[in-house]
Formats: C-alpha cells, sequence, structure tokens
C-alpha cells in the first residue's frame, strides 16, 4: 500500500472526507455516529459523576448538612438513572461497538445506517427529556422506580423519568438489531462464525438481551404510568393489584441490563488480553459461547432482587440456584483468560493495565454476588452499603476498566493518533487505586450494617465514609486525565500506524483513521481470530514493545 | 410470500376483524363471567397479537428459517417470564 506511508492529514478518511456540522448530524457512517455517541455518554457520565460527587459529599458527615433528606433522595436517583441508562447500557455497544463491529467482520457498514443513526436521535431526545426532568425538580423513587412508592405516594417527576427511559430504551434496542443482522447478513467472505473476534461474540449476545430484555421494561414504564394517571389496579395492592409484580417485570429486563453493560467490556478484554500477551485465546469456543450462556442464563435469575420483599421462599430457592450457575460461564472467562496469560510474552501497556484491572476487580465483584445470590447471607446484608459495593465492582470495576481500555486499545485507529503511553498508565494506575478506596470500604460498612440511601448515619461509620470520599476524588481525577490527553492527543499526539500493537483482527489491517468504508475492497479472512504464535514482530514505527 | 397477503383489501380486512376483537373485549367487560373474565380478555388478546405477528409482520409466508427461529425465541422468553414469576405466585404463603 503505498497510500499508507502519506502522513495522516493527507489521505482521505473518515474524519476529514466532509466538515461541517450538517456532515455529522446527518451522517450515515457507522464511525461518525459512534462518536456522536461518544460525545453523548461522555456527557452523561460527567453529569452523573456529578451526582455521585454530591452524594460523597454529604456523606462525608454523619450528620445530613449539605443537603435536605428530599435532596439526596433525588440525588441518588438521578445518578442511578443517568448511570444505568444513559451512560453504562450504551457505552460500550454504542461507541466501540458501532465503531468495530463493521470493520471487524470486513464490512462497509452496519446493516441498517439510517436506523443506526435514528438510534442516535432516540438516544438524545431520551437525554433531553431526563435533563428536562432533573432541572424541574427530578425524581425520588430510586433508579428502580419501585411500586406502589412509584405510583400511588411520590410526587415527583414519574412519568416525565419514565417517558426518557422508554425513549432511550429503543435507541438500544434499534441498536441490538442492527449488530444481529450485520453479524448474520454482512460478514467478509471467510469470516465464519468460528473465525468472529470475541468482541463480535460478546456484542452479537448483548444485542438478543437488548432485543428480548428492553420491550418489558418499556412496557412496566407504561403500566407504572397506567396506574399513577388513571389508576388502574396492577401493582397498588389498594385496587387489587401486586406490588411484586412490578419487581418481577422491572427485574426480568434489569438483571440482564447488568449484562448488557459488561458483555462487551468482557469482549474488550478478550481482545486486549490476547494481544499483549501475544498469544492465541484459551479455550475460543468456550469464551465465544459463554457469552450466548450468560445472556440466556442472565434471564433466569431475576427474583434475586426480591428475596427478602415477601416473594415465594420456595421460587426464591430456585432463583438462589440459579443465580449460582451464571457464575459458571462468567468464571470460565475468568478462566480462560488467566490460561492465555500463562507463558505469554506479556506487555505491560494502558489497555493491559486496565484488562489486569477488570480481572481483579470483576471477580471480586462476581464472587460478592454470589454471597448476595446465597438467601442467608442475602438477608443480611440487603439494602446494605454491601450490595452498592458489589454492584460497583462489577458496573464501574468491570465495565468501565473494559472499556477505558477499550479506549486507549482501539483510540489509534478512532482518531489516527497515539495517546501519551506514560500518562495513559499513570491514570490507569489511579483509577485503580481511587476506585478500590472508594468502594471497598463500602463492603465493610455495609457488613456491619450501614443501609443504603440514607444521607444520615450513625457517628461509627464515619472513618470507612470518609475514606470512600477521599477515594471518590481520586477516581474522579483518574477519568478526568484520560479525558485530557485523548483530546489533547487528537491535535499533538505522535501519528499512528496501521496497526501500532500489531494485532490481529481486520481493523488492524485497514488504516488509521479508516476511510468512510473501511476496506478499499472487501477482505478474504483465511486465518482464525487470534493466530498470535503466527504473528510475527514487525519493526513498526510506533507502539508498545 | 403468498399472493394474497399482498392486496390491500386483505390487510384492511385483518385490521377490521381486530377491531371488531377491541368491540367484543370493551363489550365483554360490561358481562360478568366470573372466572371466565380473565380468560376470555387474554384470549381475544392473544388472538390479535397472532393475527398482527401472522400477517402484518409477514411471519406467515415466510420462507425463512431465521425468522422461524426468532419468533421461537420471543416466544421461549416469554414462557420464561410467565412460568418464572407463576413459580413465586404458584407458591406464596398468602395468608
Ligand atoms: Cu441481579
Amino acid at each position: 500500500m503505498a497510500t499508507a506511508t502519506l502522513p495522516v492529514t493527507e489521505r482521505e478518511n473518515y474524519l476529514n472526507k466532509e466538515y461541517g456540522i450538517r456532515s455529522w448530524l446527518f451522517t450515515i457512517d457507522h464511525k461518525r455516529i459512534a462518536l456522536l455517541y461518544l460525545l453523548s455518554v461522555t456527557f452523561f457520565f460527567f453529569i452523573g459523576g456529578l451526582f455521585a460527587l454530591l452524594i460523597r459529599l454529604e456523606l462525608l458527615t454523619p450528620a445530613g448538612d449539605l443537603v435536605q433528606a428530599d435532596t439526596y433522595n433525588k440525588l441518588f436517583t438521578m445518578h442511578g438513572m443517568v448511570m444505568v441508562f444513559f451512560f453504562l447500557i450504551p457505552v460500550v455497544p454504542a461507541t466501540l461497538g458501532n465503531f468495530l463491529v463493521p470493520i471487524m467482520i470486513g464490512a462497509k457498514d452496519l446493516a441498517f445506517p439510517r436506523i443506526n443513526l435514528m438510534s442516535w436521535y432516540l438516544y438524545v431526545i431520551g437525554g433531553i427529556l431526563i435533563m428536562h426532568c432533573m432541572l424541574t425538580g427530578g425524581v425520588d423513587t430510586g433508579w428502580t422506580f419501585y411500586t406502589p412508592y412509584s405510583t400511588a405516594f411520590t410526587n415527583t417527576k414519574i412519568i416525565e423519568a419514565g417517558l426518557a427511559v422508554f425513549v432511550a430504551g429503543f435507541s438500544s434496542i434499534f441498536t441490538g438489531l442492527n449488530f444481529i443482522v450485520t453479524v448474520h447478513r454482512m460478514r467478509a467472505p471467510g469470516m465464519t462464525w468460528g473465525r468472529l473476534p470475541l468482541f463480535i461474540w460478546a456484542n452479537y449476545a448483548t444485542s438478543i438481551i437488548m432485543i428480548l430484555g428492553t420491550p418489558v421494561v418499556a412496557i412496566t414504564i407504561i403500566l407504572v404510568a397506567a396506574e399513577r394517571l388513571f389508576h388502574l389496579g396492577i401493582f397498588d395492592p389498594k385496587l387489587g393489584g401486586d406490588p411484586l409484580l412490578f419487581q418481577h417485570l422491572f427485574w426480568f429486563y434489569s438483571h440482564p441490563a447488568v449484562y448488557i453493560m459488561i458483555l462487551p467490556s468482557m469482549g474488550i478484554i478478550s481482545e486486549i488480553i490476547t494481544c499483549f500477551s501475544r498469544k492465541r485465546i484459551f479455550g475460543y469456543k468456550f469464551v465465544a459461547l459463554s457469552s450466548v450462556a450468560i445472556a440466556v442464563l442472565g434471564f433466569l435469575v431475576w427474583a434475586h432482587h426480591m428475596f427478602v420483599a415477601g416473594m415465594s421462599v420456595y421460587a426464591a430457592l430456585i432463583f438462589s440456584f440459579l443465580s449460582y450457575m451464571v457464575a459458571v460461564p462468567s468464571a470460565i472467562k475468568v478462566f480462560n483468560w488467566t490460561a492465555t496469560m500463562y507463558k505469554g510474552s506479556i506487555s505491560y501497556t494502558t489497555p493491559m493495565l486496565y484488562a489486569f484491572g477488570f480481572l481483579g476487580l470483576f471477580t471480586i465483584g462476581g464472587l460478592t454476588g454470589l454471597f448476595l445470590a446465597s438467601l442467608g447471607i442475602d438477608v443480611h446484608v440487603t439494602d446494605t452499603y454491601f450490595v452498592v459495593a458489589h454492584f460497583h465492582y462489577i458496573m464501574v470495576g468491570g465495565v468501565l476498566m473494559g472499556y477505558l481500555g477499550g479506549m486507549h486499545f482501539w483510540w489509534p485507529k478512532i482518531s489516527g493518533r497515539m495517546y501519551p503511553e506514560g500518562w495513559g498508565r499513570l491514570a490507569a494506575l489511579i483509577v485503580f487505586i481511587g476506585f478500590n478506596l472508594t468502594f471497598f470500604p463500602q463492603f465493610i460498612l455495609g457488613y456491619v450494617g450501614m443501609p443504603r440511601r440514607y444521607w444520615q448515619y450513625s457517628p461509627e461509620f464515619q472513618v470507612l465514609n470518609v475514606l470512600s470520599t477521599a477515594g471518590s476524588t481520586i477516581l474522579g481525577v483518574g477519568y478526568l486525565l484520560p479525558m485530557i490527553y485523548f483530546l489533547w492527543s487528537m491535535r499533538y499526539g505522535k501519528q499512528a500506524p496501521d496497526n501500532p500493537w500489531n494485532a490481529a483482527g481486520l481493523e488492524w489491517k485497514t488504516s488509521s483513521p479508516p476511510t468512510t468504508f473501511n476496506f478499499d475492497e472487501t477482505p478474504v479472512v483465511d486465518f482464525e481470530a487470534y493466530d498470535y504464535e503466527n504473528i510475527k514482530d514487525t519493526d513498526d514505527d510506533g507502539g508498545a514493545h | 410470500m403468498s399472493e394474497h397477503s399482498t392486496s390491500v383489501g386483505f390487510y384492511v380486512m385483518i385490521f377490521i376483524i381486530l377491531l371488531l376483537l377491541t368491540a367484543t373485549t370493551v363489550g365483554a367487560a360490561f358481562i360478568n363471567l366470573g372466572p371466565l373474565n380473565p380468560v376470555i380478555a387474554l384470549g381475544i388478546a392473544t388472538t390479535k397479537a397472532l393475527l398482527v405477528v401472522l400477517f402484518f409482520m409477514h411471519v406467515k409466508g415466510a420462507s425463512e428459517k431465521m425468522i422461524q427461529v426468532v419468533i421461537m425465541m420471543g416466544i421461549f422468553f416469554l414462557l420464561l417470564l410467565l412460568g418464572l414469576a407463576l413459580a413465586d405466585y404458584g407458591t406464596r404463603l398468602w395468608s
């Protein structure tokens, strides 16, 4: 390729092909839509982070001195809603997924480019609704909308928040639909199912959950609105309804939603670990199919959120057992990643540091999930900080570590520039330390009995709360750093070669950044996904060693 | 795709049947049939859903295996939702 030696600025690519706001707002290029999503989810990450900061500041002292109790209820509610529905659900599929799914399978774009753009617009409409809801009073039910409080008692903006989640839900259904059709229909010649990168398998499994789960939460929100507006007796016992029915329907989506968040990050980890261990993945089929197994089994465990809510003890036994089952495919992944590194030639680049962080934090988050799945311990720690710590280990420790690892890994491909490696490693370290300092004390707090969702607490809990608040500011710095140096690198970063990591995968065989249609000619695939033993270390002009 | 399902008149006919079934649901709500109330309401709703899926969504006459797989998946997960939720309702201590 003669063009590969031209400087980035002189080669035509998806970034410099067209300029101007219209070329972005009406684009149907999956890579540009990925960047639109990247901007919008980052915006909501900082909104949600702001709420988190205020929560942690309030909890610095045992007294409720910074905000009123009602305000505090709204703070943790809006933190949860923004982070779950507007950040964690779309964060990996809509950004890295959108960018990489077509390229990794050798396609020009997703199967339905216009639906892809429409999905972003729906996300934005949902985002505007939730912003308006927040600015005009917010919601205080917790992100879970629990009935009968949400339908019969609270006078906050339930319907508007519900509508926001409803609309944003359709954006994720569209993303899932697009991915499934694309993976079935648009694979390049020779890209068999057994040769698909594991990031694709992970996004495929995620898409199944998006399509099958999201409509259920959408219907549930409509039922909440119907009961609130027209007093139809669905959830309110006074009207003949059953409040646990709401929890059944809500968690039927919202437990699998955790796998919408974590599966794509697991896919990223598979890519990073193979690349920086220079090894073939250990047990490709098991890692690939465990994603699908997690997607399916994830639908069978939802009532572990309801063990002390008054559900049948017999059903609780079944759900407890099924919750243990879903740990099996997750453990398969962790063991196989570890086995992949065994005797590998490991380089400690920024993405790999995030992958290490993911392994440790996800394992802690997953194992404490098993504590919660066992009935006896769950009775003790339900609605305490133990639960808060557990799901933050999964959703922040797991999902965000994977996301940041992926952002660093593919940043050269996305932007055509290298990020500063030294700063990258420093930020990864800060994130890891800040995260553990924030959330590990919460395990202890919960175990000794501090309940969640209170703005005051007994003085004996203060030391651990101060540690947690201190950790959260460190974590905040760790998240700001990549923001700053990514932006810096777009102008001042070293120009990225096409394959800075000497990695396998079709995305590294096209230019950095790719052209609008990704490949000059449709690639033909005659190799397996992670054939690192047969990729020679070339003297490439950039990247890590 | 079978030839009759492409004509506009056919779709209008399905639409009218759906409207009639809706009217039946409303009508049935005024008659108290005891335990049969939910049975009739759910029966009519299922029939309507079936008509929409089969004809408006072109599942009838679709030759592709993939479409059948997708439909079966949807039904399977709906049964999971109902089945496991009923595991709670069927064995709960209601006293
Ligand atoms: Cu769960």
